[in-house]
């Protein structure tokens, strides 16, 4: 156990040495932001160029589609994924609890 | 082989998309096996699929909730969420993600200071993966004496016992963590996960990686329980992230949807795994992927500081981050389809009885 904590403690010391020569170092200026907007000219999709264009327009919508979105395919895919797994024919209610 | 491609609406690149499902499947199934984000997976690999940094995180986080909602409610059926110890914990996370964010936009505006965060990564993952070792080690020698005492160690018994020394401080008022079998002072989970949070903050992370072990060695909660929990505080916190960028502009929805169908395979696959792994196998897993990251990171940091060996480096890292997701996807895929071979066969024979 002795020889573990000090090799956890040269470990350790190891990227702590390192660090101090950036941190001596750091310097530099900020980051300009950037404004990104879709190309939506190539799009042949519809659906795909109505998103684009919302994203262009309306950043609100978008972020508040992509909030409602995300979710409730994970919920519908979550529930698709489990009646698959169901016809495995493996318990999925219930598992031993035990470390080793 | 044009249709192997995929124009993405917002970013306007041009992407391989059966990579994007590849991408998800192997998130999902080491994520649902760890209760990870595995945002340092998935930010490396859209990049090396050819999305800009700038959309590789937002699209990342996008998936990430969706992703651990589908683990979160496998895991929930096993019994492995405790929901309130999640719910109190995401307060903490909330808090000092926050101001570990506030506190980096303060750094910024003193300096550069990606090399120093960086390194401070480093240092963590290389404290998180002692503890997991010297935790198994501890574990070890404790099975030794008991064997020489004729006894056995209780099967949830942990090496380090920091959890039961922070629950025993009874600073009121207590609450009782049901599913977790934690009775500790409220002021614990919101202390630990303030800290996690704080540091995920710093380091820009969903912090899974940082919070699992602090569940399972600061709550003292059983390994599957500090899955089960942090993925569902990982489903809220990858959603509050993912509203963060896509506000800004910074998500690639189509590429996230694609990624869900993988990762809803692969999240499957790594729950139903951690029912034929026992907490000490997840932990060693966990401590060796700890360290296949903190070389990734290391190699980057390297780049960035030996501009003439950058390309070197780089592939390193490439290398490091691809290996280890595809060795650790195979494993854990092997775990389950050998644990579910012979449950089913043990249920056949139970029937012919």
């Amino acid at each position: 156990m002795t020889t573990l904590r000090r090799l956890g403690v040269a470990v350790c010391a190891l990227p702590l040495a390192l660090l101090a020569p950036s941190l001596a170092m750091a310097a530099g200026g900020k980051s300009a932001p950037i404004a990104i907007v879709a190309d939506t000219r190539f799009i042949d999709n519809s659906l795909m160029h109505w998103w684009a264009q919302m994203y262009n327009e309306n950043h609100m919508a978008f972020a508040l589609m992509t909030m409602v979105i995300i979710p409730v395919l994970g919920v519908i895919l979550g529930v698709v994924a489990d009646f698959f797994m169901r016809m495995t024919g493996i318990d999925l209610e219930k598992r031993e609890l035990a470390e080793k | 082989m044009d249709w192997l491609y995929m124009m993405m609406p917002i970013s306007g690149v041009n992407i391989f998309w059966p990579g994007l499902i590849i991408l998800g499947l192997g998130v999902g199934i080491i994520g649902g096996f760890f209760g990870l984000g595995g945002a340092w997976m998935v930010t490396p690999g859209l990049n090396i699929l050819g999305f800009p940094m700038a959309f590789a995180i937002g699209t990342d986080m996008a998936q990430m909730a969706g992703k651990s909602l589908i683990s979160t409610m496998r895991h929930g059926k096993f019994g492995n969420v405790d929901y309130l110890l999640g719910i109190v914990m995401l307060i903490g996370t909330v808090i000092g993600m926050e101001i570990g964010a506030q506190m980096i936009m303060w750094l910024e505006r003193i300096g550069q200071v990606d090399k120093v965060v960086r390194w401070f990564y480093v240092v963590l993952l290389t404290i998180i993966a002692w503890i997991v070792f010297a935790d198994v080690a501890k574990r070890r020698a404790k099975e030794r004496e008991a064997r020489e005492k004729n006894q056995e160690v209780d099967k949830l018994e942990s090496g380090f016992d920091w959890g039961k020394r922070l629950q025993a401080i009874r600073v009121p008022p207590m609450v009782h963590f049901k599913h977790a079998g934690v009775y500790c002072s409220f002021w614990l989970p919101i202390c630990v996960s303030l800290f996690t949070g704080w540091l995920a903050g710093i380091l820009g992370i969903g912090g899974g990686l940082i919070r699992m072990p602090a569940l399972v060695y600061l709550i003292g909660c059983p390994t599957h329980l500090a899955v089960g929990t942090d993925l569902f505080e990982v489903a809220i916190s990858g959603l509050y992230g993912a509203a963060s960028f896509t506000y800004k502009g910074r998500t690639e929805l189509v590429a996230a949807i694609i990624m869900l169908a993988g990762a809803a395979v692969g999240a499957q696959i790594g729950v139903v795994a951690t029912k034929y792994v026992k907490g000490y196998g997840i932990r060693i897993v966990f401590g060796m992927a700890v360290i296949g990251c903190l070389f990734s990171v290391l190699f980057r940091q390297l780049a960035a500081e030996l501009p003439s060996m950058a390309n070197l480096f780089t592939v390193l890292a490439t290398i490091d981050v691809l290996g280890l997701v595809s060795l650790t996807a195979i494993y854990i895929t092997i775990r389950m389809l050998k644990g579910a071979k012979a449950e089913i066969a043990a249920k056949k024979r139970a029937a012919g009885n």
